[in-house]
């Protein structure tokens, strides 16, 4: 039987299933029923100094819903913990002691100076937590106020605060990241260098949801105004993907461990975040969705999957789609499918044909008696039918093998791959003779 | 005590005023909002959506359920009545699991389709409920159209005619408008009498005048229509209907039993037997029964000269029928009656279909009965002369010209009719751009 027992930088928990700081990791009575239901870890609410701030009154979240009125993305304008420093210390204590084989990391966020971290950590480490993560991602409010994104956009403070907070603590540091910069490198390099422990991300999308038709304010709406907040939920999963796929195969930071975060529901997207890299993950906003609940399928998922791949704990496949990201130079041009359309599970929609003829290639053609047929004179592989596509698994994309001809180029397929580099249209290409 | 479902004969007030409130009630009720916005979600989008070639009219439905789904569902009715000015009741009548419904491909891939009647009632009751008519007339041509009949034909012509600029004057033979919209589906489909709401909002385009009580059936008052006006629309429809040859008085048409039950203003008013046979296979028959039964009838059964599948009701119908304990009884032909009073029992004889005519076979059946309604087909009460005519039905082009310059036609009354109230629709509003064209010259 495989494990799903998780060593995140130094910290253990009984599945790699945590908690990301944000309201359900507010208060004791959140974090007690969220161990309850199986979930490995939470990284607490960030805590800040007293006085404590305090959050608008009026609507903190906005959303953009899927199909079935599915939220496929969140935004909130919320602030870091509303309650004195005094009262969330003394409930992550009590929740350590009743829970200690569960990881509680708890999130810091105070004024840029050194003073101010010397303050906090000593009372945070008097709780017996696992660790700190110094939120350096927070896009709204306290940003404003020289706090989390104004410090994480620039890679000097991250790695200055992290400095500081290394040279005044034992506990483990995982410094959270904006995706709200140009390249997500800089912040990891300068985290590692600062000395920490582990990186976390992403944090939220600065964001608009939407506009009210009827106001002209936008979404949530304060008094007839609105502030750009913070996306998360299924929406920005691909973002996360690629920021850690591009920390975990950045050769300065390759070893620095990654803590997944951004839109993962399923234990099919906390899979996807181990395999580029991350050494467990968090999850919010579907916990905010559907309740702590989730956790169940995420585990029961996740067992199962190890076990038909027969690995037996989650270090067995940690970052084995690392090597499997590359730049677009390196893709092999000679590598040529073609789609293929599954009459049996066509239901006829012409969904495919539509978005061809309009928008893509004009590579597909409606037949008597509404069925549909790829043209493989006209296919460039796209893959456009493949994702409007109703019906999963009725369009699919074909290799043709070696040896085969591309009736669209007229080419023979090339048993050996052929990169950019290599391509003879490339001026700038790499020859050998 | 008054009367109850047992009690022996064809009597009124068999059951309370609740329960037929409650028996004719409406039997698919609109959408809620939400329930719309869910519906909605399902529609693929497709690219030459087969719902749309199943449809008639062609409604434009994928883009009226995107219209519902963004919130918009003025628009979504505008979308319905471009093609349809009657979709509020084709929402409500059309056998959509043959239509529109029956060609979703999400029957194909779920064997339930997206709810396309439903929401087209939910967009043009969204309209209508505001009372807003979309259309304005073209300018004035000065020319007039008489259109004979003002069922769905006849209004959808009109209607057509009218945006276009013409006058209209419908000749209608009864004291009210509608035609089968009015008096022809059964109760629970159009509740609230919206088959009146509907005339009156669509007269609401101006232009439309109306005689009632008004019968053009000859050739005669037809040539006079020619020379008087400077087009005519033939929307009579089947005013007459095929009867047996079974001398009995408890026979009755059910058409005038359906109608009669559209007008009535207490449904205890109306005697029913307390066993009932209907003869005939088609949607009437159906209505006739499921109503019958709905009254109050203890035994209501539908007798079908030929076998189930042959039955031109649609399978939706029949298990309609089924569910409210309708007995069908297939493969027997009414051969006469036998008793008297109470006691009296109709006759029928087994068939069997060999080489696809029917052939009568050693056995008969006999039915307790007190009520039969024949639905076995209706036919064309208008003397129409010269028309061509062809199986009783005039004949028609796919602009709905008949034989005559100058006359054209459309609905059940042409050859080209099929018993339903969108395909009325449809040829009524085709012959009105054509007659427009042809005045346009």
């Amino acid at each position: 039987m495989p494990s799903l027992n998780s060593t995140f930088a130094g910290i253990k928990s009984p599945n790699p299933f945590w908690l990301a700081s944000a309201p359900p990791t507010d208060k004791e009575y959140n974090v007690s029923r969220a161990f309850e239901a199986g979930w490995g870890g939470v990284v607490w609410k960030t805590l800040g100094l007293d006085p404590h701030i305090v959050n608008v009154n009026g609507p903190r979240y906005g959303a953009v819903w899927g199909p079935d009125r599915s939220l496929m993305g969140l935004n909130n304008i919320e602030l870091i913990t509303d309650r004195p420093l005094g009262v969330n210390l003394k409930e992550i204590k009590s929740v350590k002691r009743n829970y200690p084989d569960r990881a509680v990391v708890v999130s810091l966020m105070v004024p840029c100076d050194e003073a101010s971290w010397q303050g906090i950590l000593p009372q945070v480490e008097e709780t017996n937590a696992d660790g700190v993560e110094l939120n350096f991602g927070c896009p709204h409010g306290m940003s404003e106020r020289g706090m989390g994104s104004a410090v994480g956009q620039v890679p000097d403070y991250i790695e200055m605060v992290t400095r500081w907070v290394k040279s005044n603590t034992r506990m483990p540091v995982i410094v959270k990241l904006t995706p709200n910069i140009t390249d997500i490198r800089y912040p990891a390099r300068a985290a590692k260098k600062g000395g920490a422990d582990a990186v976390s991300l992403i944090n939220t999308v600065s964001s608009i949801t939407s506009v009210n038709l009827d106001t002209f304010s936008p979404e949530p709406s304060i008094d007839g105004k609105g502030t750009h907040g913070g996306y998360c939920g299924p929406a920005v999963k691909p973002i996360a993907l690629n920021m850690v796929a591009e920390i975990a195969r950045d050769a300065e930071t390759s070893d620095l461990p990654i803590s997944g975060i951004g839109g993962i529901s399923t234990w099919r997207d906390a899979t996807e975040f181990l395999l580029l890299g991350a050494g467990n993950v968090q999850v919010c906003t579907a916990a905010m969705a559907y309740g702590f609940r989730i956790v169940s399928e995420l585990q029961s998922g996740l067992l199962e999957w190890m076990n038909d791949k027969r690995f037996e704990s989650v270090t067995d496949y940690r970052g084995l789609a690392v090597s499997n990201v590359t730049d677009w130079q390196n893709l092999n041009l000679n590598f040529v499918t073609k789609a293929r359309i599954d009459q049996d599970l066509c239901i006829k929609c012409g969904r495919c044909f539509a978005v061809c003829e309009d928008t893509s290639h004009q590579a597909i053609v409606i037949n008597s008696g509404r069925t549909f047929e790829v043209i493989d004179e006209e296919c460039v592989a796209c893959n456009l039918c493949v994702n409007v596509c109703p019906v999963e698994g009725c369009i699919t994309m074909e290799q043709l093998k070696p040896g085969m001809v591309d009736k669209r180029t007229g080419q023979t397929v090339d048993e050996n791959p052929l990169n950019w580099t290599q391509h003879p249209n490339n001026v700038l290409a790499c020859t050998t003779d | 005590m008054g009367n109850s479902v047992y009690s022996p004969g064809t009597l009124p007030a068999r059951l309370t005023p609740h329960e037929y409130e409650v028996n004719f009630s409406d039997i698919n009720p609109g959408l809620s909002l939400h329930e719309a916005m869910v519906e909605a979600d399902r529609c693929y989008f497709c690219y030459d959506a087969p719902c749309v070639t199943a449809c008639p009219t062609g409604i434009d439905i994928p883009l009226f359920i995107r219209q519902i789904s963004t919130g918009t569902p003025r628009a979504a009715a505008k979308t319905i009545f471009d093609s349809n000015i009657l979709g509020g009741m084709c929402a409500r009548s059309c056998p959509t699991e043959n239509l529109c419904e029956g060609a979703c491909v999400r029957e194909v891939a779920e064997s339930e389709p997206v709810e396309i009647g439903r929401l087209q009632r939910f967009a043009t009751d969204t309209l209508m409920d505001e009372n807003i008519h979309p259309y304005k007339r073209a300018h004035e041509t000065g020319k007039i159209i008489a259109v004979i009949g003002s069922g769905p034909a006849g209004l959808a012509c009109s209607h057509r005619l009218a945006m276009h600029g013409h006058n209209v004057e419908i000749f209608e033979e009864k004291p009210f408008l509608g035609g089968l919209n009015q008096t022809g589906i059964a109760t629970y489909k159009t509740v609230n009498d919206f088959a009146q709401q509907e005339v009156e909002w669509l007269l609401k385009i101006g232009g439309i005048k109306f005689q009632l009580n008004k019968t053009v059936k000859d050739l005669e008052d037809l040539h006079k229509l020619t020379q008087d006006y400077d087009a005519v629309f033939v929307g009579a429809g089947l005013g007459d209907v095929n009867r047996l040859n079974i001398g009995s008085d408890k026979f009755q048409e059910a058409v005038t039993f359906i109608e009669e039950l559209r007008l009535a203003s207490d449904y205890g008013n109306i005697p029913i037997g307390r066993n009932v046979v209907v003869i005939g296979g088609g949607m009437t028959a159906i209505d006739a029964g499921v109503q019958s039964k709905l009254l109050g009838s203890e035994n209501v059964t539908i007798a079908y000269r030929r076998s189930r599948s042959e039955m031109g009701a649609s399978e939706h119908e029949i298990n309609l029928a089924l569910k409210n304990g309708v007995k069908l009884l297939t493969n027997a032909v009414p051969l006469g009656m036998s008793g008297d009073g109470t006691d009296e029992k109709l006759i029928l004889g087994r068939t069997e279909i060999i080489g696809g005519k029917i052939q009568q076979i050693e056995d008969t059946i006999e039915l307790p009965v007190d009520q039969v309604f024949m639905a076995i087909g209706q036919k064309l009460e208008f003397g129409p002369g010269s028309l061509a005519i062809d199986a009783g039905k005039i004949v028609v082009d796919s602009h709905g010209r008949t034989s005559v310059p100058g006359i054209w036609a459309g609905g059940d009354c042409t050859n080209l009719g099929e018993d339903l109230t969108v395909t009325a629709v449809a040829q009524g509003r085709d012959a009105a751009e054509d007659i427009h064209r042809h005045l346009s010259k």
